[in-house]
């Protein structure tokens, strides 16, 4: 009967390391972040709509805020619109948008017909940042925290789930920040839901 | 010529043809060349051994979607910039992790992985060399076969009872 013991302890080794294996085979597609714990990529890009405004990611730097990559080819973006818009009205921390490659007026009227979630709105145009962040594919949304580095990154749509469950775990509960004093006014004021002032 | 020839060649003859539109293809992805032909070579060698993080199948080199004519730009500007293979790689493994290598490296990380196969190779070794061992003793005992493999009424009385 001993000799049967090796075999079948190898064997049932095997079942469990693969079980596990096809446990977690959905979540292999999305790859997660290799910038996480690290610092974020520091950048400056011209704003949506105002090439002479920059954007300096420093601005930011001592506090929690999140980069939002999107584009208006982009069909997933659409659907986690709404969402935004929440967590835009929910002022817990600023989101930024990066729009990437993609065009000034596209992207203006997507902003101006379905709402302005975004504090701020740099435009990559040229893709670079988005490869210093190691954006695959959009919509993505960092997190990253006072000290600047990379808390947490969704790929795909945000829910309401991964926000709270992703999101608001991570942020300090209590003194949540108000959304901050915006420097200047993001581009189509138009139908932006209203900014709690501070 | 049969039929059945005939037929075959006219499939020869649609591979044949596929093979050299794909070809085509795969070269009007990348139209830029570098003018250092030594240059253009490694930029040839690295972007077929990075991976194409949206399409995740295929290189750099052989997607025609947008992120991927973005990293074989920042391949080119890294190379006319005069950094090494080895730098190019540790740039973009930084940013993508080593999921972007289609050749993954040795790391820390990873360790177990590499040698795994060779820690089962050595375990495989040992209880082949344990069992061939054994046998070679039943044999110069002058037995054949295990006492565990004869009947219950045999196991008692071991060794041959002639």
């Amino acid at each position: 009967m001993n000799r049967f013991i090796l075999p079948i302890g190898a064997f049932a080794l095997l079942v469990v390391v693969l079980a596990i294996g096809i446990q977690r085979a959905p979540s292999k597609s999305i790859i997660p972040s290799a910038l996480l714990d690290k610092p974020a990529p520091q950048f400056v890009l011209p704003e949506l709509g105002s090439p002479d405004l920059n954007f300096d990611s420093k601005s930011l730097s001592g506090r929690w805020w999140m980069l939002n990559v999107w584009g208006t080819w982009c069909v997933e973006c659409r659907a986690e619109h709404d969402m935004l818009l929440a967590i835009r009205r929910s002022g817990v921390a600023p989101l930024i948008g990066l729009n990437w490659k993609d065009e000034d007026p596209a992207a203006l009227e997507w902003l101006a017909q379905l709402g302005n979630p975004y504090e701020r709105v740099a435009a990559d145009r040229e893709g670079r940042v988005a490869i210093d962040w190691g954006v695959y594919g959009a919509p993505e949304t960092f997190l990253i925290n006072p000290a600047g580095l990379v808390a947490y990154k969704h790929v795909g749509p945000m829910s309401e789930e991964v926000w709270q469950k992703e999101f608001l775990s991570r942020l300090p509960p209590a003194d949540a920040p108000a959304i901050m004093p915006v420097p200047a006014p993001t581009p189509s004021a138009g139908s932006s839901p209203a900014v709690p002032a501070t | 010529m049969t039929l059945m020839m005939f037929r075959r060649l006219h499939v020869y003859a649609l591979a044949l043809m596929l093979g050299v539109f794909c070809a085509n293809l795969a070269r009007a992805v990348d139209p830029v060349e570098l003018s250092d032909p030594q240059l253009q070579q490694r930029y040839w060698d690295l972007s077929h051994e990075l991976r194409c993080m949206q399409c995740q199948n295929q290189s750099i080199a052989d997607s025609p979607v947008g992120l991927a004519g973005d990293l074989r730009r920042e391949v080119r500007e890294l190379l006319l910039a005069g950094k090494t293979d080895q730098e190019i790689r540790d740039h973009l493994v930084a940013r993508y992790g080593d999921f972007i290598l289609f050749r993954p490296q040795f790391s820390a990380r990873n360790a177990w992985l590499w040698l795994a196969p060779l820690a089962l190779f050595l375990i495989g070794l040992v209880v082949a060399i344990r069992v061939i061992r054994g046998r070679a003793q039943l044999v110069t005992e002058g037995r054949d076969e295990d006492p565990e493999d004869r009947p219950l009424s045999e196991q008692r009385r071991p060794g041959p009872s002639a």
